[in-house]
């Protein structure tokens, strides 16, 4: 294998890169981005980069050493792939063939219908969509968030820190009940409550009410209006791969790869937010939007791609933080509704505890507010041989 | 000199966090005492509250893996390196290299 495209130049794109270094590639690795913007990282997007503390620069995920060995290509959206030969259509003409491909192209943020175009809504995916954002949270404003999973629970904390009034809409009935169980979702909703943030559960949006073009306020199922100078919308993330359309692979919620993270195609492999996987035992498809599962992904795919075969299978930690309020939430391993909570520090009122899920006797999880070190050891103890992915 | 501990509060695998110039965090690696700056470069995290792994330690937050011995991480999220200090064990006690604030001449 002499040369190597990635597609999609944010976290999985750049680990990407790192690793096929570390690994002994030293052949052309073609990094294609469609943002503009060097590589950066975006869990910061939502927390100290819209709370105004942190510089862009610290955002970076590449340095000067990793990007000399690369050719970056930023701007530039890879519009068509022949996988089988390995040929790449850029946005601005580029005709590329390489001997192996990586598909990094994460996703983008999921949006209301009927609110492009209106000023004063927002989504939170990208550096721009920060910017655009941290510009309108100007004291005074009242916030509206629609949808109060991580990204929702996150920058309603962040509005907080900046003083404003904040209404998050959920229609569940308990945020993130999904992630954390029926128990510690409850649990985590209250910090809501703590610090002052509205939350309305059950509410599902109807429309937003505008004038001027510019939103005015929230409009809920049922007839009540909410008024609203800004509203942030955080309901989830879309893959993004209509480009893949006639490649020749595999797609639907993701690019399907295998265990090892391989398309059909033993060049072609995906990693990130954007790869649906097949878990080496139980043959069920996932697809995490987490951090350290694109981290993570980036050595196995990359090991499998120079190596033409399957080497290695991804085992997912299932490790996921959110910084909320005052508060860190640590969540390992991979928790089902049924499983049993169990608190093995502090209490669900305490403001730091750790909190294990149990099923059929075995420790399949682990959750911790503010409790890092205990977190830490549970999880490389307790969780030693992987999670029991089904 | 600062006395961190002696050597039988420090076990093979347990570490302690110390006030210094800054804070620092003092290993055992299987039985090598090494210091490094408390808080790690990513954000900022107690690395003494991290995970060792062999002359590694995982920080307890996002789990870049700092090398005890350079103060290098290996690993994204962090990418700048934290501080190392010298150790010195002397008598059952561990002592670390450095000076305290108010005496710190050539640290600027
Ligand atoms: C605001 C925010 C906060 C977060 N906080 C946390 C957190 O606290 N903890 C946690 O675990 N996770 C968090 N995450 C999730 C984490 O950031 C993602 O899991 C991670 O960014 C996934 O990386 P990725 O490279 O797979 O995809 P992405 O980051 O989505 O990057 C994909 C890149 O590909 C580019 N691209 C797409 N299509 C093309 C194309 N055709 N050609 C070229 N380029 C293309 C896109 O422009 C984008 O830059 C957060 C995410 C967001 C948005
Ligand atoms: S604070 Fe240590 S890796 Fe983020």
């Amino acid at each position: 294998m002499k040369s190597v495209a990635i597609v999609g130049a944010s976290l999985a794109g750049a680990r990407a890169a790192q690793e096929l270094r570390a690994q002994g590639f030293d052949g052309r690795v073609v990094l294609v981005g469609a943002e503009p913007h060097l590589p950066y990282d975006r869990p910061p997007l939502s927390k100290a980069f819209l709370a105004g503390t942190a510089e862009r620069e610290s955002l970076d995920l590449l340095d000067a050493e990793d990007t000399a060995s690369l050719e970056l290509r930023l701007g530039t959206r890879a519009e068509r792939l022949d996988a089988a030969g390995g040929r790449l259509v850029l946005s601005d003409g580029a005709d590329l063939t390489v001997d192996g491909v990586v598909l990094a192209t994460g996703g983008r943020a999921r949006t209301l219908p009927g609110t492009a175009g209106v000023s004063g809504v927002h989504v939170l995916r990208t550096l721009d969509d920060a910017l655009a954002l941290r510009a309108e949270l100007v004291p005074g404003v009242r916030v509206v968030i629609v949808g109060a999973g991580f990204i929702g629970a996150e920058v309603a904390s962040t509005c907080r820190s900046l003083g404003l009034d904040v209404t998050v809409l959920e229609t569940l009935a308990t945020p993130l009940e999904r992630v954390l169980g029926p128990r510690l979702a409850e649990v985590c909703s209250r910090l809501h409550d703590r610090h002052g943030t509205v939350l309305r559960c059950g509410a599902a949006v109807d429309e937003l009410v505008t004038a001027g073009g510019r939103v005015t306020g929230v409009r809920l199922v049922g007839g009540e209006e909410l008024p609203a100078d800004v509203v942030v919308v955080g309901i989830g993330m879309v893959p993004a791969t209509e480009w893949l359309a006639g490649s020749g692979l595999e797609v639907s919620n993701g690019v399907h790869v295998s265990s090892g993270l391989v398309t059909a195609l033993p060049n072609v492999v995906a990693v990130g937010d954007v790869a649906a996987y097949t878990s080496e035992k139980g043959g069920r498809r996932h697809r995490h939007e987490h951090w350290t599962n694109a981290s993570e992904q980036a050595g196995v795919a990359v090991a499998n791609l120079l190596a033409g075969a399957t080497t290695r299978h991804y085992a997912p930690s299932g490790y996921v933080w959110s910084d909320q309020y005052e508060g860190t939430l640590q969540l390992a391993g991979h928790p089902e509704r049924g499983d049993e909570v169990v608190f093995t520090e502090g209490g669900p009122d305490a403001p730091a505890f750790v909190a294990t899920y149990q099923r059929d006797g075995v420790t399949v999880g682990i959750f911790a507010l503010n409790s890092a070190k205990q977190f830490t050891r549970l999880r490389r103890q307790a969780l030693r041989r992987p999670a029991p992915v089904a | 000199m600062l006395r961190a501990c002696t050597v039988d509060e420090l076990p093979p695998g347990e570490s302690v966090r110390i006030a210094g110039p800054e804070p620092i965090a003092v290993f055992n690696a299987d039985g090598e005492v090494y210091a490094i700056g408390d808080t790690c470069s990513h954000q900022d995290a107690s690395l003494a509250e991290g995970w060792l792994e062999g002359c590694f330690v995982e920080c307890p937050l996002h789990a870049a893996l700092f090398d005890l011995r350079t103060g290098q991480p290996s690993c994204l999220p962090a990418k700048q390196p934290v501080r190392t200090y010298e150790v010195l064990v002397d008598n059952g006690v561990i002592y670390v290299q450095a000076e305290r604030l108010e005496n710190t001449e050539d640290a600027a």
